[in-house]
């Protein structure tokens, strides 16, 4: 199957709703099996010769830090369904995403802070990497409240999918941050030209922890999409009866 | 085992994130349990998508959707 015959097909929210009733099960085991097998390698991994015991809070905040960026990419991806192709799950998808990519980004800035705090001797530092997430976490709010303030679905999600592709230009500002200014941030450690500068004893349990936390977001996303179509169909039936109560 | 003197910064960074996870599957499974519910007692009260309509007879076969 193509990526367009499979996006023509999941264009049916009946047939999408079908899919995600037999993908779900599995996916929240496969979450679950993930995240528990995360949690023992970090607690299990070595301490750092410079970091101390405080390496294991990296294992949940750059995973959180990574999923908090590519939510808004996926949710970018969306709003081009939305406005471009007019994909009728687009914008469930992209509404749906906002709540649990602020959710991502609240406990990377959360669990950044805690491991500063020892490390850096602060909590927080208006460097160019933690103001550029801190704002990206404000833009998920302002999404969250655009979709709240205007009641027209497709309304909302036009003007939802105009401000996440305005958005956008924030990532590559926080992808780079570390190497456009001079930040208290340390640069990328994992995904950078020439390999990984982590050890294998700290690689091994970030990635599977990184794998962990995508497959719980996967979990979420589908199960908040499956919500959010179903609240679309409450709510035209209820005009449907508001309709037939008025005629 | 031992976290050395910032044990209480890492199992606070734990033990948020655990309970952020729990909120958002609660927070979704509570919302999936309402929506179904609403959608129960809209159909329960003779409200019903159109493709949920029974299909009429042939004669009128038009709507079939």
């Amino acid at each position: 199957m193509t990526l367009t015959t499979t996006l023509t097909y999941l264009a049916n929210p009946t047939k999408f709703l079908s899919l995600t009733a037999r993908v779900l099960p599995w996916l929240i085991a496969a979450t679950a099996i993930g995240l528990a097998i995360g949690f023992y390698l970090s607690v299990m991994a070595p301490d750092d010769y410079q970091q101390g015991a405080t390496v294991k809070i990296m294992f949940i905040h750059v995973p959180n830090a990574w999923l908090s960026m590519f939510v808004w990419g996926v949710m970018s991806v969306a709003a081009l369904g939305t406005l471009v192709w007019r994909h009728p799950l687009a914008d469930v998808a992209a509404k749906a995403a906002a709540p649990i990519g602020a959710a991502f980004t609240f406990l990377a800035l959360v669990t950044g802070s805690l491991w500063g705090r020892p490390m850096w001797g602060t909590y927080w530092e208006w460097d160019a990497r933690l103001t550029s997430v801190l704002i990206l976490f404000l833009m998920y709010l302002g999404l969250m409240a655009l979709w709240r303030a205007v009641e027209d679905p497709s309304r909302a999600a036009r003007a939802a999918a105009i401000l996440t592709l305005v958005g956008a230009i924030n990532l590559p500002i926080i992808k780079f941050s570390v190497d456009w200014w001079n930040t208290l941030h340390q640069p990328a450690s994992v995904f950078r030209m020439g390999g990984p500068t982590l050890d294998r004893a700290f690689l091994v349990p970030l990635l599977v922890m990184a794998v962990a936390f995508s497959l719980l977001f996967i979990t979420l996303q589908l199960a908040a999409m499956r919500n959010e179509i179903l609240r679309r169909r409450v709510r035209s039936l209820q005009m449907m009866q508001a309709g037939q109560q008025a005629a | 085992m031992s976290f050395g003197p910032y044990a209480a910064f890492i199992v606070t960074s734990y033990a948020l994130v655990a309970a952020m996870v729990f909120f958002l599957i609660a927070w979704i499974a509570l919302d999936y349990r309402r929506q179904q519910q609403r959608l129960r007692e809209l159909e329960a009260s003779g409200v019903v998508r159109r493709s949920a309509r029974p299909a009429k007879e042939p004669s009128s076969a038009t709507e079939t959707r």
